[in-house]
């Protein structure tokens, strides 16, 4: 079933699909990156495939395994109607690094583009409100990305090095304390 | 449709804050909204509070050890994150577990469904002002968890699940002592049913709040009681039938309105379902293994361990490298309390995912709660938000 989608997807976009495969019983199709929003469009509203529903949305970053490009975006679509599914993805330039947005197609893909922008740091082009979801509008880098150290740690509330010193100095306690949360 | 800080503070509008730490809120959330008079003209959803980086933590991890942090995305019904994960894991690896794991699967899960879905029922009448049902429906869950700490030695964190398998069968009597305690959570059930479903008061704050179409649901990605509230017959238990779904006998209930009160009666029918799933499984299961021998998946047993040094070499490797599935990626999707529950896992052939993405069922509720308490009364916040029952460590890993 999710096979004859690929197909049809190949044949209506001969050019745009760079690559197919399939693992497991889940087919995958690597689509150009500026045509994601034509190729999406056109999976939901085609009858016959109807894929209503944008399941999940995510990154991976490939720096470790040397990909170029580095990041690529994964988009997993399901049809509510035919129950067929397709795995979507587009390859993101650390260069280059954006998106074309699907907040106007799926209602949910605002907040799944701010998870993505969030962790990894990958903008959305035409997104109506990209910010931070998880994490705080303070938040220094994008976390998920593989060098982000996982023990680097970043508390919101912190005060100054140097006022810290200067409490313990008046009691009578200055020496060298490890800076609050770690290293940084 | 997104509002931005600025728009909520409007001169003729009044912001009040609630949450992130909120008397009235199960979980930190914190949402704000522009009021005029009692009127949510606008509001803003922030979530967040409880990411503790799960993703990051797994991809540190060895594919075994990811389970405990599983029991810690949902944690009102961990033994469906369990499943979920140990499934997602088999596809990848391309093998299945013995028979009598995947039932022992359904039942766990299941009773954690029921788990789930009492806690629910609390939540809501509890935050609604109805104190006594609270106490009804937890003594229901007590009794569950003492069923799953029988099983799994924990009562909450119960990391039961392996890859290949389940960690050991079921303790002496379980059957007896389940079926016996069956009849009792449908006592809970059929007496919180009474208490609430035809209350005034409860009906007045949950008939005709925050009504979410069908297609709308779909757009927001919703799945699970939500979306079946809104009358879309999509289960993944029967849609895509996994484990032994497909010998239960068992009814998908599904809402009209997609109002609060069709996500609470939802809820309330699957309890009943799933304690008939329950009863079937029971009484199919055959004997057999709890967990393959595949030895490149399972740890061998401590005795073999201890005496040979073929295995004990085994027992290092899977220690030390873990399991290695082949380059590749899956995305495995089971039905858990909230709805589907998918783990995205893509590896490298080494020992460590290289990405290991849980879909949150209750995130989706989440985003549409904006546009589903805009419009309505400063008090349909909380019922509202209730009936996404939305849970910290899922809905912010």
């Amino acid at each position: 079933m999710s096979k004859q989608v690929l197909d049809r997807l190949c044949q209506r976009f001969p050019e745009a699909v760079l690559e197919t495969h399939g693992f497991r019983g889940d087919e995958t199709a690597v689509v150009r990156r500026e045509e994601i929003g034509a190729i999406v469009r056109w999976l939901r509203d085609e009858p016959g495939l109807e894929m209503s529903m944008l399941t999940d949305m995510t990154a991976v970053d490939f720096l470790q395994q040397g990909h170029d490009p580095r990041f690529e975006v994964v988009y997993h679509l399901f049809s509510v109607p035919h129950k067929h599914r397709l795995r979507l993805k587009v390859q993101v330039p650390e260069q280059d690094i954006q998106v074309p947005s699907l907040a106007g197609l799926y209602k949910i893909a605002d907040w799944l583009e701010r998870e993505i922008w969030d962790m990894y740091g990958i903008r959305f082009k035409g997104h109506p409100n990209l910010k931070r979801i998880l994490l705080y509008e303070e938040f220094v880098g994008h976390p998920l990305r593989k060098d982000y150290p996982k023990d680097r740690r970043q508390p919101l509330v912190r005060r100054p090095e140097n006022e810290i010193a200067e409490v313990l100095a008046r009691r009578g306690k200055a020496r060298s304390l490890p800076t609050p949360g770690g290293a940084r | 449709m997104t509002t931005t800080d600025r728009d909520l503070e409007a001169p003729d509008l009044t912001t009040v804050n609630m949450g992130p730490s909120h008397p009235a809120m199960h979980g930190t959330i914190h949402i704000k909204v522009g009021l005029e008079g009692e009127l949510i003209r606008k509001a803003e959803v922030n979530i967040g509070y409880l990411h503790r980086g799960f993703e990051k933590e797994a991809e540190a991890h060895s594919w075994q050890q990811i389970f405990p942090y599983t029991d810690r995305l949902n944690y009102v019904s961990p033994m469906l994150n369990n499943v979920g994960y140990a499934l997602a894991v088999e596809k990848l690896l391309g093998i299945t577990a013995p028979e009598r794991a995947q039932y022992l699967r359904v039942i766990v899960g299941e009773i954690a469904r029921i788990c789930d879905h009492l806690t629910y029922m609390a939540a809501q009448t509890m935050e609604m002002g109805a104190f006594t049902p609270y106490f009804y429906v937890m003594k229901g869950r007590d009794w569950l968890w003492d069923l799953l700490e029988e099983i799994s030695g924990a009562r909450l964190t119960h990391s039961y699940v392996r890859i290949g398998g389940v960690a050991w069968d079921l303790p002496e009597g379980f059957k007896e002592k389940t079926l016996e305690l069956l009849p009792r959570i449908d006592t809970v059930v059929v007496e919180l049913d009474k208490l609430m479903t035809r209350n005034r008061i409860f009906l007045d704050r949950m008939q005709n709040i925050a009504v979410i179409s069908a297609e709308e649901a779909v757009s927001y990605g919703w799945t699970g009681p939500c979306l079946r509230g809104s009358g879309v017959d999509y289960d993944v238990r029967k849609t895509h039938p996994y484990l032994v779904y497909d010998r239960m006998d068992f009814e998908i209930p599904i809402g009209t309105d997609g109002d609060n009160m069709d996500r609470y009666l939802v809820r309330m029918e699957e309890m009943r379902q799933s304690a008939r799933i329950i009863r079937q499984a029971l009484e199919q299961i055959p004997p057999g293994p709890v967990c393959t021998d595949d030895k490149l998946v399972v740890i061998p047993r401590k005795a073999a361990t201890y005496n040979t040094i073929e295995e004990m070499i085994n027992h290092f490797k899977l220690v030390i490298d873990g399991i290695r599935p082949p380059v590749g990626e899956v995305y495995s999707y089971t039905e858990a309390g909230n709805g589907e529950l998918g783990f995205y896992l893509v590896s490298d052939g080494t020992g460590r995912p290289v990405k290991c993405r849980v879909r949150p069922p209750c995130f989706m509720g989440m985003a549409a709660l904006e546009r589903m308490i805009t419009g309505h009364m400063v008090a349909d916040v909380i019922p509202t938000f209730d009936t996404i029952n939305m849970i910290g460590g899922e809905c912010d890993r």
